[in-house]
């Protein structure tokens, strides 16, 4: 049985530097890191100290709140490094990577023979559970609240991001074990949506209930696909798993191994060949990025993730925990003449004030990180509208994240968006506010309160 | 190149100072700022806010240049020195260097005193408050010049642009802060602080001020009438449209006729409404909405007249037995929903809103407009009027909104 849903507003930001479908295998890296920021709201607390060897998918910290919820090494080696920050916060992990790998063996598993209380253990135990992630809040699902639904997004959308269906080819034995773990952590349904037109590895699994989604972004997005299927309402939870998460959770069910290898796109205009490459977890992105090139080295913006949402990681930074693409564009540090009154041709905008990009809908642009604008109080109305395809009022909500009022939060929706639909209004954004931190710390704030 | 880094020197050389955000409003004004993205999306669309105030100004451009050719033509017109229009838009009677020479003479200085005044006055409160300058005064300094009658005296003018921007919007905290219009606020000043010399029928013309003092005086000179459509009508005179009036239906429509200096020109209006939807900076929803209110309002004081619910002796008469849709080509009411209406900061904010907002600016414009006596034109009352209750409607909206998400809630749980 599948449903066909279809978004009609939105905005597709296409950018040069697509990736190509081939595959090569990333420079083994020497160094891994792990952030615990990547994981929103968790306060670490080290289980394996500098200096220890562990192996891949032995925990390197749980959190603070819940000590069943543990962190996995990605690979085998030492901890030979973990950096602080201002008061005493863990910034990073870094672990020397063995030249050969050891994982921790936590056993191959009959899924189907397992009921849910089993498995959410297992998945706590072997480090797996940090993939799931719930809405509301937009933070790792609280294991002790059993979701009305799951949620899985099989169409990407953002710029340039690794296509799907490519990156699930021939692994469909992983994601059906997975599948079938999750389905049975809830009494709904598992919601998996693909692409309309799309092949996706997806398409012929038991336990779910497929979705056809099409449309531009934010399309992809899990959010405005829950809001489609099953709207959440105060009090419900529904978890959200990234497809690409599930091979690593089937693997490790199917083989007792936690391998963190993840097939990931690198893009963006300063590559000199976007293409994909296998690599892991918390690899450093100069393993990825020089083996592939870059085009004007000194001012370049590496960013883990989609130009969207992902995070400015530098050159020598690293693979983030979630994200599954590497993007590499222009830093935009320079002035325009007449920057702001002039024609403009080679930028993207919503608007027809004098840019052109409405004459060329299919023309890729090659965008760099100028703000195009200085900071301003919001005064432009009706835009945001145009490419947020959810039953609320964006500009409504964001002013009530900035004044923190809670009762209006909820009303206003809340419940239902994580920061990263808001990605689209902040693109487009007259008054170039940061959209995605006013929610993101809306979301803390209700957390906190209201939890 | 050199220009470029010598600005930029400078701008690390302010940077902190107090004098900063003067010198970086005049910094982007020449470049687009070299700042990049920190926090979220890394890349970001084109439009920034000075694009939108621009686009904004490039559509009140033809009404500013209209305006100053047909201020020398009135004034040349009522002292006779000139035939009136005869070939259309293009009559060689009202594009001449004549009417030009006037024009600059009288309108250039009312855009010198509306932006120098009013670009201080935002400095000034910039430098202190220690923010940037931001852009909605580009827009309300060029609107200002437009809005107000030709022979209107500089020092007025000054004075209601300083108490416009300080008590219209600094005290809210700025550009987008505001409740009302800043150029309406700043119009609404001058109306109600002077209101024997703007509400008259002398001010709409260069020249039949003086004129009138001299005659006063005792001078042997014929009076220069400088009534505007709405004051004839709103007097009862036979004035639009019939064959012995003063003005034709296509003289109001293309905009040869007296009053405020960006109003007249329905036509020029209308092109400035379909850049405004085109580009996607006006709200079409406003305008529209706001049209239909006019009419609808038209048509109903037309249904009174012509049900003989009012006699003919009354001296609302005249006015609403106007045509329901004259109304929209005379007086400033074209020029107030495109312009005036679609402000976005002062205007309601959910679409839903825009269409309400919209149809009672329309609707109460022409109420005000038949049954004020003393001044016929509604338009910029009824706008700050609904200024004031835009957040209310936005209010409903958006608790229509909260309440189909409850009420998912308790179909859920009942």
């Amino acid at each position: 049985m599948s449903k066909d849903i279809r978004i009609r507003k939105g905005l597709d930001i296409k950018l040069v530097g697509e990736a190509e479908k081939v595959t090569a295998e990333a420079t083994k890296s020497n160094v891994y890191a792990i952030k615990p920021d990547d994981f929103h709201g968790i306060v670490p607390k080290v289980v394996a100290k500098q200096g220890t060897e562990v192996k891949a998918g032995e925990p390197l910290f749980h959190s603070k709140s819940n000590e069943k919820m543990l962190f996995p090494s990605p690979v085998s080696g030492e901890i030979v490094e973990i950096v602080r920050g201002a008061k005493r916060k863990i910034l990073t992990f870094k672990i020397l990577a063995d030249k050969e790998q050891q994982y921790a063996d936590f056993g191959s598993k009959d899924v189907n023979a397992m009921n849910g209380k089993d498995i959410k253990d297992h998945l706590l135990a072997s480090g797996c559970w940090p993939f799931i992630k719930q809405r509301p809040y937009d933070v790792i699902a609280n294991p002790d609240v059993a979701p009305k639904a799951i949620f899985i997004s099989g169409y990407a959308t953002a710029p340039l991001a690794a296509d799907i269906d490519y990156v699930l080819a021939g692994k469909e034995n992983e994601l059906q074990a997975a599948i079938t773990a999750l389905s049975k952590l809830t009494e709904g349904q598992v919601h998996v949506s693909v692409a309309k037109n799309g092949n996706s590895p997806l398409n012929g699994l038991n336990h779910v209930t497929l979705h056809n989604v099409s449309g531009p972004h934010p399309a992809g997005n899990p959010s405005v696909q829950i809001a489609k299927i099953d709207p959440i309402n105060k009090g419900e939870v529904v978890w959200v798993v990234n497809p690409q998460d599930l091979i690593i959770i089937g693997e490790l069910l199917l083989t007792g191994k936690f391998n963190a290898e993840r097939t990931i796109a690198l893009a963006g205009s300063c590559v000199k060949t976007p293409k994909y490459y296998k690599t892991k977890i918390g690899a450093a992105v100069s393993s990825v990025v020089y083996t592939a090139g870059v085009i004007n080295e000194a001012d370049i913006r590496v960013i883990s993730g989609d130009v969207l949402t992902g995070n400015n990681v530098k050159p020598d930074g690293n693979l983030g925990y979630y994200h599954t693409m590497i993007s590499v564009i222009p830093e935009g540090d320079d002035y325009e003449f007449f920057g702001w009154n002039k024609p403009i041709f080679n930028k993207i905008s919503p608007s027809r004030a004098l840019t052109f990009s409405w004459l060329f809908p299919n023309k890729k642009y090659d965008l760099n990180t100028n703000t195009n604008g200085e900071h301003r109080a919001f005064v432009v109305t009706g835009n945001y509208e145009s490419v947020f395809p959810f039953d609320i009022y964006p500009l409504q909500l964001l002013k009530a994240c900035a004044v923190n009022d809670l009762d209006a939060m909820e009303q206003l929706g809340m419940y239902e968006i994580a920061p990263e639909d808001f990605a689209l209004t902040e693109f487009i954004c007259v008054s170039k506010q940061p959209h995605q931190q006013i929610i993101r710390e809306g979301l803390d704030l209700m957390l906190k309160e209201i939890g | 190149m050199g220009l470029k880094d010598k600005l930029h020197k400078l701008k690390l050389k302010y940077q902190g100072k107090k004098m900063a955000p003067a010198f970086n409003a005049i910094h982007t004004f020449l470049y687009l700022p070299n700042e990049t993205t920190h926090s979220g999306s890394h890349v970001r669309g084109a439009d920034d806010l000075k694009r939108t105030m621009n686009t904004v100004i490039m559509a009140l451009l033809p009404c500013l240049i209209f305006g100053m050719f047909n201020a020398g033509y009135q004034h040349h017109l009522a002292l006779g020195e000139i035939e009136a229009v005869s070939n259309g838009f293009f009559s060689l009677e009202f594009w001449s260097w004549d009417n030009l020479v006037i024009g600059l003479w009288k309108v250039l200085p009312l855009v010198v005193i509306s932006y120098g005044v009013g670009l201080g006055v935002e400095f000034l409160f910039a430098v202190i408050k220690g923010h940037e300058v931001e852009e909605g005064y580009l827009v309300t300094g060029m609107l200002v010049p437009l809005i107000v009658p030709i022979d209107t005296p500089l020092w007025m003018l000054a004075v209601a642009v300083i108490f416009g921007v300080v008590i219209g919007k600094e005290v809210f905290g700025g550009t987008g802060m505001n409740i009302l219009n800043p150029a309406l606020t700043i119009r609404a000043f001058l109306f109600f602080a002077y209101p024997t010399w703007m509400s008259g029928d002398k001010v709409w013309v260069h020249g039949a001020v003086e004129r009138a003092n001299e005659i006063a005086n005792g001078a042997q000179l014929d009076a220069i009438s400088g009534e505007t459509i709405l004051g004839g009508l709103a007097q009862g005179k036979n004035i639009l449209g019939s064959a012995d009036a003063s003005y034709s239906i296509s003289d109001a429509f293309l905009g040869f006729v007296p009053g405020s200096v960006g109003e007249t020109s329905a036509l020029l209006i209308l092109l400035g409404a379909l850049f405004l939807i085109f580009t996607k900076i006006g709200s079409w929803r406003i305008m529209l909405s706001a049209v239909l209110g006019a009419l609808v309002m038209g048509l109903i004081f037309n249904g009174v007249t012509s049900s003989g619910w009012i006699a003919e002796s009354s001296k609302f008469y005249a006015l609403m037995n106007l045509e329901f849709w004259q109304h929209l080509i005379v007086g400033g009411i074209a020029f107030g929903i495109v312009y005036m209406a679609t402000d976005p900061v002062t205007a309601s904010q959910t679409n839903k809103g825009k269409w309400i907002y919209g149809f009672l600016i329309g609707f109460i414009s022409i109420l005000i407009r038949v049954f004020n006596p003393a001044y016929p034109e509604g338009v910029f009352l009824a706008i700050l009027l609904m200024n004031v209750f835009a957040p209310t409607i936005d209010h409903y909206v958006v608790q229509g909104n909260i309440k189909k998400r409850m009420k998912r809630l308790k179909l859920k749980t009942a």
